[in-house]
């Protein structure tokens, strides 16, 4: 706990993206969160933290995981909670976002942690209010919370990520998690490769210096990690893939691809997990397979973001 | 009750009967010459140009020292949003943002409320702006409702005076539409205009790059445009239409025309300033002044279309202006309109992106802003001649300002050189008997 108590603080004032950030911060956020880990494994799992600060969690797309764990982490840091949800296109028709946002400020709360369908779309928040700016989505941009915390559960297990390969594998056009991810990962020095159907990899995106393979064997045998991500059922099949029989064919995650992997592979998946498609049971259950304990993460690395963040409450701008 | 719209106040004046101007350099386009010389005008037209006019029984004399006299610029490409949205912009500040671009002569697109598709709302258009400065050619739609199905009433449009035909802002998806366009325009040698875009690619916001992976935006593709050239370049030839592509942005258009071009067909094209001056790493901003459609492409779309503007491939500058409300705007990006100003910082981004950089001629320049335009809507384009209508530009090209959003005429803000230096300054518009004056 006393390396909590010490208030280091943070470059960036809000949480945007991981994108313009440095391994400082970042380095910064994994050891605290380290620490707020060990308090979550305490009986009484809560600190005064935040007392007396109001943080409102406003999505304006469905999530569950990702809301629960921030509500969740607010909690343990004893901070007051309000819980706003309604759907992007409401608000396309109704209230601007910018008089939602200013509503609810003007109710005296501190911090707004945001998800919502545009990129961009926190910039907006951060042009008209006060508060501290956290971003749980948005759009197909980033969603650098689960970058951390996928990170925090990578270098658990490697602590040095110099030179190792981790593949994101799947649907990275429509993934906010992938670009956050691409971010960090290159900060800590980590070869990042993409893998799955053409069709589903954003244009150019090897210009960021990142592999691109379309064949999973290959990507398997060269990787120490592998982040599975989620195919949305409803959104693809047509001119993206044939099916999702095809696709779990060429691109799902089997025990017996996994034959081939190096012993040490880790398997991460963001959730919710279609299993079947990218992810079979065996994988999902299975010893490589880190997926709770980045859900653990989650709750720990947002306490601490939030944390490190409130020292900005009252006096940034 | 208040009209809002009567609160608009044009810029202005009625010309004196008598006007000489002086010390000035005359940039032709048409006769390929520049000179120096004076001009006198007479109710309205060049009665004299010569060399040191006497001003004595002048009522006005007009001193161009250090300033160019060219034939009035022509915007064949403006959203004027009357009939129908005029909170962000109507005839009289839509003339007023005109005029101080240096325009005295405008094609406005008919994705109005009423569409302009028919002969009704055509007449109550031209009624409307007859007294102006700036003289509006309303562009009727190729289909009623610009929905790309039934051809608008050509024939009786075309013997009101219409000039051409669009369906601008939405390409004609349809083959079959788009070759009975062309075959009916050209019994009548008027050109379709056409905004190229396959709308069956997937919905996007930006173009479709790096810059689109990164900001994780759904793009538009190149190939959405160039496809659609492609297949209309094709119609063009096989009914031997008159095509005029509009607004292109990227790269293999201007490949595709310009082959085209040298086939002998006949297609012209234009280019928007924003589309030759700025990349799409502006959306990186999320600032929805850089949203516009087709959207900012990149740096190697560019480099073809400054090729095509030094060749010849690409005809015409025109702004696409395209007014839309703070309101409509200031949203999250996703759901904004489409669509940026342009008619008052078209002529200084062209100074500051092609002339100062030796990309075109000062000469070149204005033929892509004075008579090609007029040329592809069969206009006169002799037009600083003797007993010719007035109808002039008076500007310097060294002058440098600065774009300030709430200075602008236009009666929306949405402009993306807001703060930047612009090069070369519009001083004066006459045409007929009307003058403006900055």
């Amino acid at each position: 706990m006393d390396n909590i108590k010490t208030k280091d603080l943070l470059k960036i004032k809000h949480l945007l993206g991981i994108n313009g950030m440095c391994r400082e911060d970042l380095e910064l956020i994994l050891k605290t969160s380290a620490s707020f880990k060990q308090i979550l494994d305490t009986p009484n799992k809560k600190v005064a933290a935040l007392k007396g600060i109001t943080v409102v969690n406003m999505f304006f797309e469905n999530s569950t995981r990702t809301k629960l764990s921030f509500e969740m982490a607010e909690k343990r840091l004893s901070a007051d909670v309000v819980n706003f949800a309604a759907s992007s296109s409401s608000l396309k028709k109704g209230e601007t976002l910018i008089d939602t946002a200013r509503n609810i400020e003007a109710m005296k709360i501190d911090m707004v942690v945001m998800r919502h369908s545009t990129p961009g779309a926190h910039k907006m928040l951060l042009d008209n209010l006060d508060s501290i700016i956290i971003n749980a989505g948005d759009g197909a941009h980033e969603h650098p919370t689960q970058a951390i915390l996928d990170l925090m559960t990578i270098t658990e297990k490697i602590p040095d990520l110099k030179g190792k390969r981790v593949t994101l594998v799947g649907d990275i056009v429509h993934s906010r998690v992938a670009m956050s991810n691409i971010h960090a990962l290159k900060l800590y020095g980590a070869k990042v490769q993409l893998c799955g159907p053409a069709t589903l990899i954003p244009k150019d995106i090897e210009k960021l210096g990142v592999e691109v393979t379309y064949d999973l064997e290959e990507a398997i045998q060269n990787s120490d990690v592998m982040n599975i991500l989620r195919i949305q059922l409803e959104r693809h099949v047509g001119p993206s893939f044939p099916s999702l029989r095809e696709y779990h064919n060429f691109w799902g995650i089997t025990n017996e691809k996994l034959a081939k992997a190096n012993n040490d592979i880790l398997i991460l998946h963001p959730g919710p997990m279609n299993r079947g498609v990218e992810i079979d049971d065996d994988v999902a259950d299975g010893d490589h397979q880190v997926i709770l304990e980045q859900v653990l993460n989650g709750v720990a690395s947002r306490m601490a973001i939030l944390y490190l963040l409130s020292a900005n409450i009252g006096g940034i701008k | 009750m208040i009209n809002n719209i009567l609160l608009n106040k044009s810029n202005f004046e009625e010309l004196p009967e008598n006007c000489v101007i002086i010390n000035g350099t005359i940039i032709d386009p048409y006769k390929g010459k520049e000179y120096s010389s004076d001009i006198k005008i007479v109710n309205g037209i060049i009665s004299e140009i010569k060399e040191s006019i006497p001003t004595t029984e002048t009522d006005l004399i007009i001193d161009a020292k250090d300033k160019f006299i060219s034939p009035g610029f022509m915007d064949m490409h403006v959203h004027l949003r009357e009939p129908g949205y005029e909170q962000a912009e109507n005839f009289i500040t839509g003339t007023n943002a005109a005029m101080s671009g240096g325009f005295t002569r405008i094609a406005t697109m008919p994705n109005t409320s009423p569409c302009v598709d028919n002969i009704f709302v055509y007449n109550d258009i031209c009624r409307r702006t007859e007294d102006l400065l700036v003289k509006v050619h309303q562009i009727p739609a190729v289909t009623s409702e610009r929905k790309g199905k039934t051809l608008v009433e050509m024939t009786e449009l075309i013997n009101n005076g219409v000039l051409a035909f669009s369906d601008d802002g939405d390409g004609i998806q349809s083959g079959e539409a788009m070759k009975g366009a062309l075959q009916y325009a050209s019994m009548f040698k008027v050109p379709i205009l056409v905004h190229e875009e396959d709308k069956s690619f997937l919905d996007g916001v930006m173009n479709e790059s790096l810059s689109s992976t990164e900001l994780g935006m759904a793009g538009i593709p190149n190939i959405a445009e160039s496809s659609m050239i492609a297949r209309d370049i094709e119609i063009a030839r096989y009914v031997d239409g008159i095509t005029h592509f509009q607004h292109i942005s990227a790269k293999e258009s201007v490949k595709l025309i310009r082959a085209a071009k040298l086939e002998g067909l006949k297609v012209t094209s234009e280019v928007t300033p924003h589309h030759f001056s700025l990349t799409d790493e502006k959306v990186k901003t999320f600032s929805t002044d850089f949203k516009m459609n087709p959207p900012l492409r990149t740096k190697e779309d560019i480099d073809e279309i400054l090729l095509g503007l030094k060749d010849g491939t690409i005809d015409v500058i025109a702004s696409d202006h395209a007014p839309h409300t703070p309101e409509k705007k200031n949203v999250e990006f996703d759901f904004a309109p489409f669509g940026v100003l342009g008619i008052e910082t078209l002529f200084s981004v062209g100074i500051k992106y092609l002339v100062k950089t030796n990309v075109l001629s000062l000469m070149d320049f204005l033929k892509k802003i004075t008579i090609n335009p007029r040329k592809i809507l069969n206009l006169d384009q002799d037009i600083l001649s003797e007993g010719k209508t007035a109808e002039l530009t008076i500007f310097d090209n060294k002058s440098e300002w600065k774009v300030d959003r709430r200075k602008l005429q236009s009666k929306s803000i949405n402009t993306c050189y807001h703060d930047e230096k612009l090069n070369g300054l519009v001083h004066c518009v006459i045409n007929n008997s009307k003058i403006y004056r900055r």
